[in-house]
């Protein structure tokens, strides 16, 4: 393995990276908007007042203009498995390919087919059918991203399949475990919830705008209520759920969990960090290790969070990679010997099944079944395992960003319903401004969550069976430089048209009149 | 129902419904057909309005039609996703380019302040009109004519030497835009692009509330025509007359097989005379408005478009049916593939099977959700009146 050409995989993660994250500047809006406008229309059936259409039809405009490019942006993620990560499709495509399938029968259709009578239905259809369409528009979004987090989730924890060594490649032996893993269940739950809380800091963040340049008073009341309300609701299910993440973190992948926490040496009643500032100050073999050269810290949270007792054992960096016999964690260097001869096994498997040689291939079958678990590590045992560590600070500081940002907007939520019930809101020009620069805050908070689960799991793309380094796409990497600099700029173009045009729209405000 | 269905039966089942969709997918390439021809048919602002926003309420469907393909092909046979988007990389990257510039133009082009002005997304629809349609249909002729690769699962196992533990290695050295270069292939591309056109026409006639373009949109069938009939000709001839790439049932060794296609269509009956009836339906849809303008107009793109689906759908069935390897390899026969070797596992395949059972409750509310708004012609007038315009 001495020819991996880095210069390709980083390349490919770079393009990855780069679509995934501008991706995800769309998504969480149309998950989330998606359903404030369905409240709203819904108002609008039940009161008949045109009022609530008026501001239906508003937020509309501005969920279309951010649905075109989501829709944009994700086609190239869903062939981006195919093209760049070719390896991956095939090892795990027998998993992998369903739910991408299923997402697009299940939910896509939906989408697009009601998102067309929500639009140009207003004078064609019935109100309930349009509202039917409206709120079909919400589910149908929120059910793609279901199936494409079962995908993500299954990464980080694959379930539910068997290696099968006559076609080398990990086969689906139980569906259900796939939807249903735990994982996969928290994930979408933190992530969908993300998206509400982001859709209603952007709905309070335009209307505040309104509130203070003194238009559309009616108008911006109506919506934070309904947005600060959806707001609040999903805050609460966020600390659950982000709660959730990190335990699951802890339970199935413990060096991402000790990368976000910079914890170097394992320890019992581990503290958590809440604040710190990290230093590499080893220049020695010991490549990641950061120092904290400040911190506050909360003692013993950190082992209650993870496994709900203080006194539980939280593994540190350094007993992932050297290993730590007492409680019973094996070395990297051993699992990479265990991987080596896993991957070996599988080679004199399949020879001695093209010779003929039954017992050969059985002895070596088994050899190969003890040794599964650390197949991945296989790929590194001629490399320096400390390659197996992802980047620390980035992990540690993005988590910190996120979980405080989403306090944040806890707080802001809290207080501009208590203003806006109290009729008080107008006045308050510093809140309304904190609400204007919160919008941009939410999706740097949800660009950070991601970081915090994309980044923190490497190098596996599937954890602990599958490193970047075999999962790539054997193309030349002028291609793969070409390609992502291609994306850079028409998706760089098509943000600042998106931003241009957003703006543009929130300037002229609703209709004066609805028709 | 699944349970009890042979692993040969339900991959077979995955080839038809992959089939499916492709064939739906070329024929709703009737919106990019009509994103090439929006200058030739509107000469007013008005005019061309009308037709950006007919086919705007369209686009979106070809779209996830194109992307529940893709997903689909992953999901029922992995390898040829991993073998050919990695390898004829050059080839699918600018297909996704294609049509990510096209995801945003309807609802970009006329909104205030879009930083670009409105005759850059409509060239963008043009982009997305030209490229999609002939490197779509170029890719589609490399299911005949067969690219350069080879397959070798054990290359997983590779730790030391030097290569890397790559499954599929591509040798052609254009990463796919070498298929672009073979005649045969162009002419599948640009068979598929004039079809589109003539697709485009014939929903135009059927959509449109205004003489004038209408006229134009007749003169405009018969220019699109006649390419697409002898490009469609060149295309079918050669197929008939070429070698193709037959699988010894017994052996499982590919092996070039004279007038293979030929003979698949005569083992076939069905699907060769799904393939006669498609292409005459579609043949009928041209004839129809040029024959009897007055009263058949409206109804040639209902012709045009079953038959579409009937000849694409026989197309695929001839390339993957009867011993045929669908994805040859021309570099190593043996690494050819077939929906045998390629597919996904049995229990992936039931699990698929029951999915598949949507796909019918899909097509019933998408028929039933466009009834609703397209009952009518459309003019100018209508779309005054309506609050979303692209
Ligand atoms: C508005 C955005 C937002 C906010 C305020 C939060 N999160 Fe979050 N978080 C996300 C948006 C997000 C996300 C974008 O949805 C991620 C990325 C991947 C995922 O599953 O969800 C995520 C991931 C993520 C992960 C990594 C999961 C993994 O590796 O699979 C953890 C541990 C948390 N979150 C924990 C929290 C906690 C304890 C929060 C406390 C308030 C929190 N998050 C607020
Ligand atoms: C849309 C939200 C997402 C964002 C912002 C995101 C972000 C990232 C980032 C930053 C990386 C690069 C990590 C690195 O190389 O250091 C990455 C890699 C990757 N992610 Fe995601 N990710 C997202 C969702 C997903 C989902 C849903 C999947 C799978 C279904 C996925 C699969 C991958 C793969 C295959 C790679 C490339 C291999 C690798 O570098 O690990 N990502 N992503
Ligand atoms: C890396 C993995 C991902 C892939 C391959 C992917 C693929 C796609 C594709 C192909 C589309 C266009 C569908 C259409 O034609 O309508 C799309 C849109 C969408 N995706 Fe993703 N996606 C990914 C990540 C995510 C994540 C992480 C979420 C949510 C948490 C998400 C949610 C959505 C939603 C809601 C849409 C609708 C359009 C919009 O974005 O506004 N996707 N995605």
């Amino acid at each position: 393995m001495e020819q991996v050409d880095f210069s390709l995989v980083n390349w490919s993660r770079a393009q990855f990276a780069l679509t995934a994250m501008y991706h995800y500047l769309f998504v969480p809006l149309t998950l989330g908007l998606s359903f404030i406008i369905a409240f709203m229309e819904t108002h609008y059936v039940r009161t008949g007042d045109p009022e609530w259409k008026r501001i239906t039809k508003f937020w509309m405009t501005l969920f279309a203009i951010n649905f075109a490019i989501g829709v944009a942006t994700g086609l190239i993620l869903e062939f981006e498995f195919g093209t760049n990560w070719s390896n991956y499709s095939w090892f795990v495509g027998d998993i992998f390919g369903a739910p991408l399938a299923i997402e697009g029968i299940m939910a896509f259709f939906l989408e697009s087919t009601f998102f067309a009578v929500m639009f140009f239905g207003w004078n064609k259809v019935s109100k309930k059918f349009h509202l039917i369409s409206t709120w079909l528009v919400a589910i149908g979004s929120n059910l793609s991203a279901l199936w494409i987090l079962v995908a993500n989730a299954w990464m980080q924890h694959p379930a539910g399949m068997k290696f099968n060594p006559d076609t080398a490649r990990n086969e689906m032996a139980n569906f259900w475990e796939v939807l249903f893993s735990p994982v996969a269940i928290n994930k979408f739950f933190h992530t969908v919830t993300s998206a509400y809380v982001l859709s209603s800091v952007f709905v309070i963040g335009v209307s505040a705008w309104f509130l203070l340049k003194h238009r559309e008073i009616l108008f911006a009341k109506k919506s934070i209520i309904v947005a600060s309300v959806f707001g609040l609701f999903a805050s609460f299910l966020i600390i659950i759920t982000g709660d959730g993440s990190a335990r699951n973190m802890a339970k199935y992948q413990p060096m991402k969990f000790a990368a976000m926490e910079n914890i170097y040496t394992g320890q019992q009643n581990a503290p958590l960090a809440v604040i710190g500032f990290l230093q590499k100050s080893h220049a020695d073999t010991l490549i990641n290790k950061q120092d904290f050269t400040f911190k506050v810290e909360i003692p013993s949270l950190l082992s209650i969070m993870a496994f709900q007792d203080a006194s539980a054992y939280v593994p540190g960096i350094d007993d992932i990679v050297n290993g730590n016999k007492q409680h019973n964690i094996m070395s990297y260097k051993e699992r990479s010997e265990k991987g080596k001869v896993s991957i070996m096994s599988l080679a004199e498997y399949n020879n001695a099944k093209k010779a003929g040689n039954d017992s050969i291939a059985n002895a070596a079958l088994a050899k190969f079944e003890d040794n599964y678990a650390h197949f991945g590590y296989g790929y590194y045992a001629n490399r320096d395992v400390n390659e197996l560590v992802p980047n620390i600070p980035l992990t540690f500081y993005s988590f910190r960003i996120m979980v405080g940002l989403g306090l944040h907007f806890i707080a802001l939520f809290i207080v501009i319903l208590i203003l806006t019930r109290k009729n008080k809101i107008e006045n308050k020009r510093f809140i309304l401004y904190t609400a204007l620069w919160s919008i941009p805050l939410a999706y740097i908070a949800s660009e950070l969550g991601w970081v915090v689960a994309e980044v923190g799991r490497q190098p596996w793309v599937i954890q602990d069976i599958l490193p970047t380094i075999a999962a790539v796409s054997q193309i030349n990497t002028a291609s793969v430089q070409i390609t992502f600099w291609i994306f850079f700029i028409i998706f760089s173009g098509l943000l600042i048209a998106e931003i241009k045009i957003m703006a543009s729209q929130i300037k002229k405000g609703p209709e004066t009149e609805s028709k | 129902m699944f349970e009890t269905f042979q692993y040969i039966t339900l991959q077979q089942y995955w080839w038809i419904i992959v089939s499916l969709l492709g064939a739906f997918l070329v024929f709703l390439m009737f919106v990019q057909g009509g994103q090439t021809i929006i200058y030739t048919l509107g000469k007013s602002e008005d005019e061309r309005t009308i037709l950006v926003n007919l086919l705007g309420r369209k686009w979106e469907i070809t779209f996830t039609t194109l992307v529940t393909f893709g997903g689909a092909f992953f999901a029922s046979f992995p390898l040829f996703y991993s073998t050919s988007f990695g390898g004829a990389y050059w080839v699918w990257m600018l297909i996704l380019i294609a049509f990510v510039v096209q995801a945003v133009s309807y609802e970009y082009r006329k909104k205030p302040n879009n930083l670009f002005g409105h005759r850059f997304y409509e060239i963008l629809l043009y982009v997305n009109g030209l490229l999609g349609t002939i490197l779509i249909g170029t890719a589609v002729a490399t299911f005949f004519t067969g690219s350069q690769f080879s397959v070798n699962k054990m290359n997983l196992t590779l730790l030391t030497g030097n290569k890397m533990p790559i499954i599929s290695e591509w040798t052609g050295v254009a990463h796919g835009l070498e298929a672009a270069f073979n005649i045969q292939n162009l002419a599948l591309g640009l068979t598929v692009f004039f079809l589109a056109r003539v697709l485009a026409t014939l929903y135009f006639m059927n959509r449109v509330n205004n003489t004038e373009i209408i006229y134009r949109i007749k003169k405009q069938l018969l220019f699109n025509a006649i390419p697409f009939v002898i490009f469609f000709l060149t295309f079918t001839i050669w197929l008939m007359l070429s070698k193709g790439f037959a699988v010894n049932p017994a052996t499982k060794e590919v092996f070039l097989e004279p007038y293979k296609y030929l003979h698949n269509l005569i083992a076939m009956p069905i699907v060769a005379a799904l393939f006669v009836v498609g292409v005459a339906l579609v043949l009928l849809g041209i004839i129809l408005p040029i024959m009897c303008f007055e009263k058949c107009h409206t109804k040639g793109i209902w012709a045009s478009g079953i038959g579409t689906i009937l000849t694409v759908f026989s197309l695929f069935l001839l390339a993957g049916f009867n011993n045929t390897a669908y994805y040859p390899s021309t570099y190593n026969l043996q690494s050819s593939l077939t929906i045998e070797n390629s597919s996904s596992s049995l229990y992936t395949l039931k699990i698929m099977s029951y999915v598949s059972l949507l796909v019918p409750i899909v097509i019933a509310y998408t028929w039933y959700a466009w009834r609703s708004i397209d009952s009518k012609k459309i003019d100018i007038e209508e779309i005054k009146t309506e609050s979303h315009v692209y």
